[in-house]
């Protein structure tokens, strides 16, 4: 108990691992933020293509999120992170321009993105048809094309619907980007096995870990709970 | 691409694919034990039981399995060397292998995430029909092996189906703690052969496999189980 103790001294910002514990979690923060985003763009996009698509697109769409959802994040991870920086450099190749370098975070952000899209394309896609179709006709009555009852009436109207499930996944990808520690981005699951490594401390390190990523789940739900309630404004109480 | 390595890897694989359906039959089975009794007592109380389920669940469920699982095997498992005398108990050849911290990490998962669907499976059971089970004099536990518990199931059967594919979908992290199942043969070979994408791609093809053959079976399953009109 007493070497506890004093290993909290491991902690400290000025000669400690506090700053770099810090930094990670700020690219933790970074990465889920953007792969969350790209998901949403993502899942839009599927969901209006599973929707209103053509047969082939249909087909397609739904092998990808058939096979996204069947696999391990961890298998899926290794497979686009390698695959997709190599492709992207022999695309630029046959082009005769340089290789270039992808760095950790934007590569992060697109392997988990893709990953979260397949997921959101379902949510989305259940949310936007929970909107009432008289809406829609009325929409359609007034002369609005189908972009302008896409951004004036369907996409807000499936909010509600869609939020539930959209913060189920920010969740998700909050926790998946611990995953990346695995491919070497030093997001805060990598810093905090260096820290734990060095210092010998894994029980403290991996404590205090776990502890900010609960902060970070508990400050979530508060903040998705409060646009949830803003979302269904006007709308009657759900018993 | 070339495949010529998979013949010599294929009991490997075997071995691997193993290892995969023990941690997960183990991890869902000791789970679902822990999950009843914690979804139970946040929906009848205790209050003291009900603040310490709903804690449990929120934990286990706000941080990454891949952190709880560091934290027993290389955290608890540095802890454990230091006290006197468990070199030499009976109890060190279990705590020294990653698998059984791998078991521990799963069930606690399942146990935290399961607790919770299955606190909403026992709220939803009519109370109409418990309080008709009472009228005819069962005692508590006749009632909830009888009634409670098999309504709550039937209900929440779909769900399981796709929580069990998501432990299954993360299953590959005792990997990292030295568990060699299905994917950790897939690395093995990676460094082996030096092929970059088809060892992925031949694990990612079991992976598809197994959530296929999980799906069927609750789908059997649910088929089977009688639904209310």
């Amino acid at each position: 108990m007493n070497d506890f103790v004093q290993s909290l001294g491991y902690l400290s910002f000025s000669d400690g691992w506090g700053l770099n514990l810090l930094k990670g979690l700020a690219s933790t923060l970074q990465i889920a933020l953007g792969a969350f985003a790209l998901g949403l763009l993502i899942g839009l996009g599927g969901a209006l293509g599973k929707l209103h698509g053509s047969t082939p697109l249909r087909w397609l769409l739904e092998i990808y999120t058939t096979l996204i959802r069947a696999v391990p994040e961890l298998v899926l991870i290794l497979l686009l992170y390698y695959a997709g920086t190599q492709l992207i450099n022999e695309v630029l190749e046959s082009a005769g321009l340089q290789p270039v370098d992808i760095s950790g975070l934007v590569a992060g952000i697109a392997v988990l993105g893709i990953v979260q899209g397949a997921y959101a394309t379902e949510v989305i896609r259940g949310a936007m048809r929970a909107v009432p179709r008289g809406q829609l006709e009325a929409a359609a009555a007034f002369g609005m094309r189908p972009v302008q009852v896409l951004r004036r009436i369907t996409i807000p109207a499936m909010v509600p619907f869609a939020l539930p499930g959209l913060s189920n996944l920010w969740l998700i990808v909050l926790k998946d980007t611990a995953l990346l520690a695995v491919v070497g981005f030093s997001e805060l699951a990598l810093t905090t096995r260096q820290a734990a490594g060095s210092t010998r401390a894994y029980f403290l390190f991996f404590l205090v870990a776990a502890g900010l990523y609960l902060c970070l789940t508990l400050v979530s739900n508060v903040f998705f709970r409060h646009l949830e309630k803003r979302s269904r404004r006007g709308q009657p109480e759900l018993v | 691409m070339r495949w010529d390595w998979i013949i010599e890897y294929l009991p490997r694989f075997f071995d691997g694919l193993l290892l995969t359906l023990e941690l997960l039959l183990l991890s869902i089975t000791f789970g679902m034990a822990l999950a009843i009794p914690i979804g139970l007592v946040q929906v009848t109380g205790p209050r003291w039981l009900a603040v310490i389920a709903r804690g449990f669940c929120t934990a286990i469920r706000g941080t990454p399995l891949l952190i709880q699982l560091w934290l027993l095997y290389y955290g608890l498992g540095s802890l454990f060397p230091m006290m006197p005398g468990i070199r030499d108990s009976f109890l060190w050849p279990i705590l020294r292998d990653a698998f059984p911290y791998a078991v521990l990490a799963f069930t606690l998962s399942v146990a935290g995430y399961e607790g919770e669907v299955m606190r909403g499976a026992f709220k939803g059971v009519p109370k109409g029909e418990l309080e008709a089970a009472r009228a005819f004099g069962m005692r508590p536990f006749t009632l909830l092996r009888r009634i409670w518990l098999p309504r709550a199931l039937q209900n929440v059967l779909p769900t399981l189906a796709g929580e069990f594919v998501l432990t299954l979908k993360s299953t590959p992290l005792a990997a990292t703690i030295t568990v060699f199942e299905v994917y950790g043969v897939g690395t093995i070979v990676r460094q082996e052969t030096y092929r970059v994408y088809e060892p992925l791609l031949f694990v990612a093809a079991i992976y598809i496999c197994l959530t296929g053959v999980i799906v069927v079976f609750f789908r059997w399953l649910e088929g089977r189980v009688p639904r209310p009109a």
